[in-house]
């Protein structure tokens, strides 16, 4: 809301106060200012001249040489200026920029020469004082702005500042008006607001009508409500022979400095009494109404209305229409019809002014997909009853400015559903409530102000209050009064103690895990595009590629929600291999959406995503690193084996079939890394080899808890004895498999397998490979002698040969 | 002899003064003092003496032995530390020269910045509660205060699934969760990713991180809400910190304020980065309004609480002086690793 200060004084005089007092105070209160500016101020050293003479330039065939008169603003002798607007003559009065002067835009001008002859200034246009055609109708837009001496208006002097001479030098303030408040999305209600903010005046005006006699019924042949629910009151008033022309200067000037385009005296009317009272306003040429009646209905399914805007637009039965005997003349509180409005040949008007529902402006407004200024201010609930003295005030308008006659009485249909909002008071209650300690009669005192009366514990809203509902709003309103931060400050008695639940706990032992693995964490977005799913290569019968789906997204690019969180950390890859970062190493902790068939809410299961590239990334330091998390968030010992199969997981198919490999514990499966498949490396531009892997937080926990508290082992008491072994085999034969061989064959001595040498080459021939362990054997009972290991190891070779596995020789 | 003794007792000083390495040293002292060397030689004539000599002799030879001995030791403390130093000397290193790179991963800052929120809010008692990102209309509206075609809701621009399922738009819905499913005393905070149909800039995000704090118990007053908000962001912000409530409007607390920093730029008097207003808005608050706990099944007229919402993503920014609010989206390493 853009409130003009000239015609806040109307209501409220604010005296001396300084305008960021003013819109601090307003702001404190509840009325936020966003930003306020006064109209000219970049405009300095531009006066009002008249044209002495104007004579062709020497060198030139469009240029003039003027010689004016700036009275006061010079030195007693005219100045000459330059110009190229074809539009001037001796004798004219036109703004005159000085040397030195400054316009809007930071425009500097300076005296100069053009062509060889001296101009010591600059005529100017509109456009270079900021204003257009709309703002002085009789000034034409690409020629020199030739003043007039407008009725009711200062004086034209020559010299005398240009601002003063137009109406320059208002000042807008730019409110944040809440959705709750929409009595203050008016000049009458930031009046109201600042008289109780500061305790000052306020000087309503009650409209007065002269009147030509008659009544708007000998004009209107019915005017009806037939669907009261959405209406609650409708008047029509009529005015005779208009004059359609422009509007007076003070008019246009508060329009202007509201951000409202003046246009003609009629739609001015309408928008002036509706930024002045918040109540929008609507006029009918009376010839349009068919049937000389008008009916406030729904539409029928299908019926038409090409809108003020020219737009034809299909109507529903939900929506409310303002209607003659055959059509629909206007959408309710939303727009006028095509023909309904002004136009030059109109004779007769009628205005109306009438209240709404809401919900029903707002839904129709959204399904019609347009929103205008009546209905941003109908969808948040109107006071009905301002709509009398609205009207009253445009017909005191329409005989102020003379453009028209009023017919002196006017049709009004109510439902007399205006009952008056109140809640309950008690001054103890809301100290207790606020935690303050005001007195009873201050309360009373700041509700007296805001308009409210209070009386045997009930405090009754003015009826321009439709927010109002409980004991709560009351306090609100002796809060903002007394400074909501003259409130005290207070600690929350009570105690009470909080700590982490233990998901909440193991995704932050998991997040410092991975970051003391040397992963940044990264966040990305919950929704993806779809074509995602292609981009990692899942097949077109996938289970993730149902998604929950947004109906109204940005774009595609976001328009469902991820089923995997795999393509989020590829495009992240991708990202910063495109930003040449010579590695990334990365994690996120991040929820996938899987809808639930039956239940209206889908699943949002955590996930851990790895992904990394770089020179030392490769298959086995991403195992490495997820061991080490494993081990560290408690699960103990998990499998490891290929997978090549979507079946067994489905995002399989975004890895490399030979680099990939699932993780479980107990035969459940709970995650997948590996290489991502060069396929998806090509799809994401990702020119280096990358590494993904998923885990499943849920699972995770489970088998971790499963596995218990850690419990201490006692430190060993004897040497362990070590024995390595070398053994060929087929190159496919898992080396899993093999270590499994090993344990089972050593049995409970054995302390730790581990793998130090694979060989494949010449020496082993093709298709083998040579694989060396070193085998740790450790008892707790004594020192293991040279014969208990020799028989383990005996018994390794033994179990290592039924897999195909010989010693090497 | 006792001229003897003498002798080698100057003997054993003069070369020892000499003596300039370890092996030379035991070669000394094998001479002096050793089975075969030259006190021993001596004392071996011993018998040889009166019974009234052999007593003084015998003093004498003894002296002269602890006196070689101590000699000796001292030396060798001489030439062992002397050694030592050479050593130390070659083995000094330039110590300006890079250390051998080691990696730490980093928190991403929002998660940074979110751990530290938890900790104020972990020791003032408040629990982390959590729920879902795709909501119902019911727990993301309704419950709050805000029926269909209630205009607030254009405020929270919202994406839907359905028409009665959305992604949320405040974690406002896990306060709903909380309530029905708890009985006061409240106190808990839900951070968590919310969405509004916002096109992506400097400034804003489709999907961004909100923390709601909410504390319902007998006789929470708008003055805890104050002095909760205050603490909370001092302990964010620092000491310096001021903050401002002024009135707003929420349609699930009444009364409702928003809450402005003063802006640590020019502390009040209004500069570019607060666009002149001197204070810069940092969330919403205000009194759990009646409606919202009666719809939970919390009396109103027993109970009363406060609730207030951040945006994590502004409180993070404003930390690190992050000036693009898609740098926090982008994950770009060079970016990951400032923080």
């Amino acid at each position: 809301m853009d409130l003009s200060m000239k015609w806040l004084s109307d209501y409220v005089d604010i005296g001396d106060m300084s305008i960021k007092e003013f819109c601090s105070g307003l702001t404190i209160s509840g009325s936020k200012v966003e930003r306020y500016d006064t109209e000219g101020s970049e405009i300095s050293k531009v006066v009002v001249g008249k044209l002495l003479s104007v004579v062709p330039h020497e060198n030139s065939d469009h240029l003039v040489v003027c010689q004016v008169d700036v009275g006061t603003a010079g030195n007693g002798e005219p100045i000459q200026i330059v110009t190229g607007a074809p539009n001037v003559k001796a004798g004219d009065i036109v703004p005159v920029a000085m040397d030195g002067s400054t316009l809007p835009n930071g425009v500097k001008i300076k005296k100069g020469k053009l062509r060889g002859v001296e101009s010591n200034g600059m005529l100017c246009s509109l456009g270079e004082l900021g204003l257009t055609t709309h703002d002085f109708p009789y000034a034409i837009a690409d020629g020199i702005f030739l003043l007039q001496q407008e009725e009711g208006c200062p004086e034209l002097k020559l010299g005398m500042d240009i601002k003063e001479a137009i109406g320059l030098g208002d000042t807008t303030v730019e409110f944040e008006i809440t959705s709750n408040r929409p009595d203050c999305m008016s000049v009458i209600g930031l009046a109201r607001e600042t008289a109780a903010t500061f305790d000052l005046p306020l000087n309503l005006h009650e409209p007065e009508i002269k009147g030509i006699g008659g009544s708007a019924k000998d004009m209107l042949k019915s005017v009806t409500i037939s669907d009261k629910e959405k209406c609650s009151i409708y008047i029509a008033a009529v005015v005779k022979n208009v004059k359609v022309g422009m509007s007076p200067r003070w008019m246009r000037e508060r329009l202007r400095a509201s951000g409202v385009r003046p246009i003609n005296n009629f739609v001015d009317i309408t928008n002036y009494v509706m930024l002045e009272y918040g109540q929008p306003m609507h006029a009918f040429d009376i010839r349009y109404l068919e049937g000389s009646s008008i009916d406030v209905r729904r539409a029928k399914n299908g019926e038409k209305i090409t809108t003020l805007d020219g737009v034809e637009r299909e109507l529903t039965e939900n929506m409310l229409v303002i209607a003659d005997a055959k059509k629909p003349v206007a959408v309710a509180g939303v727009m006028g019809g095509e023909y309904s409005g002004i136009m030059d040949d109109t004779v007769d008007v009628v205005f109306e002014a009438a209240c709404f529902d809401g919900a029903s402006v707002r839904t129709t407004a959204k399904a019609l997909g347009m929103r205008t200024d009546a209905s941003s201010r109908f969808e948040k609930g109107l006071d009905p009853r301002m709509a009398e003295p609205a009207l009253r005030r445009a017909l005191e308008l329409v005989e102020m400015l003379g453009c028209g006659e009023v017919v002196t009485e006017y049709i009004k249909v109510s439902n007399g559903v205006d009952t008056q909002k109140s809640a309950p008071f008690s001054a103890e209650w809301i100290n207790k409530f606020l935690g303050t300690d005001i007195p009873e009669e201050q309360m009373i005192g700041y509700l007296n102000k805001l308009d409210f009366t209070v009386k045997d514990g009930v405090a009754y809203a003015p009826a321009y209050r439709v927010d109002i509902e409980c004991k709560s709003d009351i306090a609100e309103e002796v809060a903002r009064l007394y400074g909501y931060n003259n409130i005290p400050k207070t600690v929350i008695r009570g105690v009470a103690e909080a700590q982490l639940t233990p998901k909440q706990k193991f995704e932050r032992k998991l997040a410092n895990a991975m970051t003391a693995l040397g992963c940044y964490e990264i966040s990305t977005y919950s929704f993806v595009s779809p074509k995602y799913f292609d981009k990692i290569n899942l097949p077109a019968d996938s289970t993730l590629r149902k998604t929950v789906t947004i109906t109204n997204p940005l774009g595609e690019d976001t328009s469902v929600m991820r089923t995997t969180i795999i393509p989020s950390m590829c495009e992240v890859l991708a990202r910063n291999y495109n930003n040449r970062n010579p590695e990334a190493y990365l994690f996120e902790i991040g929820n996938e959406y899987i809808p639930v068939s039956g239940k209206e809410l889908p699943e949002e299961p955590a996930r851990l995503a790895i992904g990394m590239f770089g020179k030392d990334a490769d298959f086995f330091l991403l195992k490495g690193k997820i061991e080490a998390v494993l081990d560290e968030m408690g699960l103990g010992e998990c499998e490891f084996e290929a997978c090549t199969d979507t079946a067994v997981y489905p995002e399989a198919s975004a890895f490399h079939p030979g680099r990939c490999a699932v993780v479980s514990k107990n035969g459940k499966v709970f995650g997948i890394f590996g290489e991502l498949a060069p396929v998806v490396l090509e799809n994401y531009g990702i020119g280096v080899k990358a590494y993904a892997a998923k885990l499943e937080i849920p699972e995770m926990m489970e088998i971790a808890a499963a596995e218990g508290d850690k419990v201490y082992k006692p430190l060993p008491k004897f040497p362990a004895t070590t024995r390595d072994i070398a053994v060929v085999c087929d190159d496919k034969l898992a080396v899993a498999a093999l270590e499994k061989a090993i344990k089972g064959a050593v049995g409970n001595t054995l302390e730790k397998v581990e793998l130090f040498d694979v060989y494949k080459g010449k020496q082993v021939g093709e298709g083998k490979k040579s694989v060396a362990f070193a085998i740790s054997m450790r008892s707790h009972e004594g020192t293991l002698t040279d014969e208990q290991a020799d028989a383990a190891m005996k018994r390794v070779i033994k179990e290592l040969a039924k897999l195909g596995a010989e010693l090497r020789a | 002899m006792k001229e003897q003794l003498e002798k080698i007792k100057s003997l054993a000083h003069e070369e020892l003064d000499k003596c300039e390495s370890l092996d030379v040293l035991e070669n000394l002292r094998v001479k002096f003092l050793g089975k075969k060397g030259e006190l021993t030689g001596i004392l071996k004539q011993m018998g040889g003496l009166s019974a009234e000599e052999r007593p003084v002799i015998g003093q004498l030879a003894n002296k002269v032995r602890s006196d070689i001995e101590e000699n000796i030791s001292a030396r060798m403390q001489a030439l062992k530390s002397e050694l030592a130093k050479k050593q130390l000397e070659a083995e000094t290193l330039d110590v300006t020269m890079p250390g051998t790179k080691q990696k730490i991963g980093k928190l991403h800052p929002l998660t940074a910045t979110l751990n530290d929120i938890k900790e104020v809010f972990l020791g003032m008692g408040f629990e982390i509660a959590e729920g879902p990102e795709v909501e119902t209309d019911h727990y993301c509206f309704e419950a709050l205060n805000m029926p269909k075609h209630h205009p607030a809701r254009d405020t929270q621009d919202t994406f839907y699934i359905n028409d009665n399922v959305v992604l949320r738009t405040q974690t406002s819905s896990v306060q709903i969760r909380t309530m029905e499913n708890k009985k006061p005393p409240i106190r808990i905070i839900s951070p968590g990713r919310v969405y509004r149909s916002d096109t992506v800039d400097a400034t804003h995000s489709p999907l961004f991180h909100q923390i709601e704090g909410l504390v319902v118990d007998k006789g929470i007053t708008m003055a805890d809400l104050n002095g909760t908000l205050e603490l909370l962001m001092k302990r964010i912000y620092g000491e310096d910190c001021q903050i401002r409530l002024r009135p707003h409007h929420f349609p699930y607390t009444e009364p409702s304020a928003e809450v402005d920093m003063m802006c640590f730029n020019c502390h009040g008097a209004g500069c570019p980065l607060c666009k002149n207003e001197g204070y810069i808005e940092l969330l919403g608050a205000g009194m759990v309004h009646p409606k919202v706990l009666e719809g939970c099944g919390i009396d109103p007229e027993v109970y009363s609480g406060f609730a207030f919402g951040i945006g994590l993503e502004r409180i993070t920014m404003g930390r690190y002086k992050i000036g693009d609010m898609r740098l926090l989206y982008e994950n770009d390493m060079r970016f990951l690793g400032q923080f």
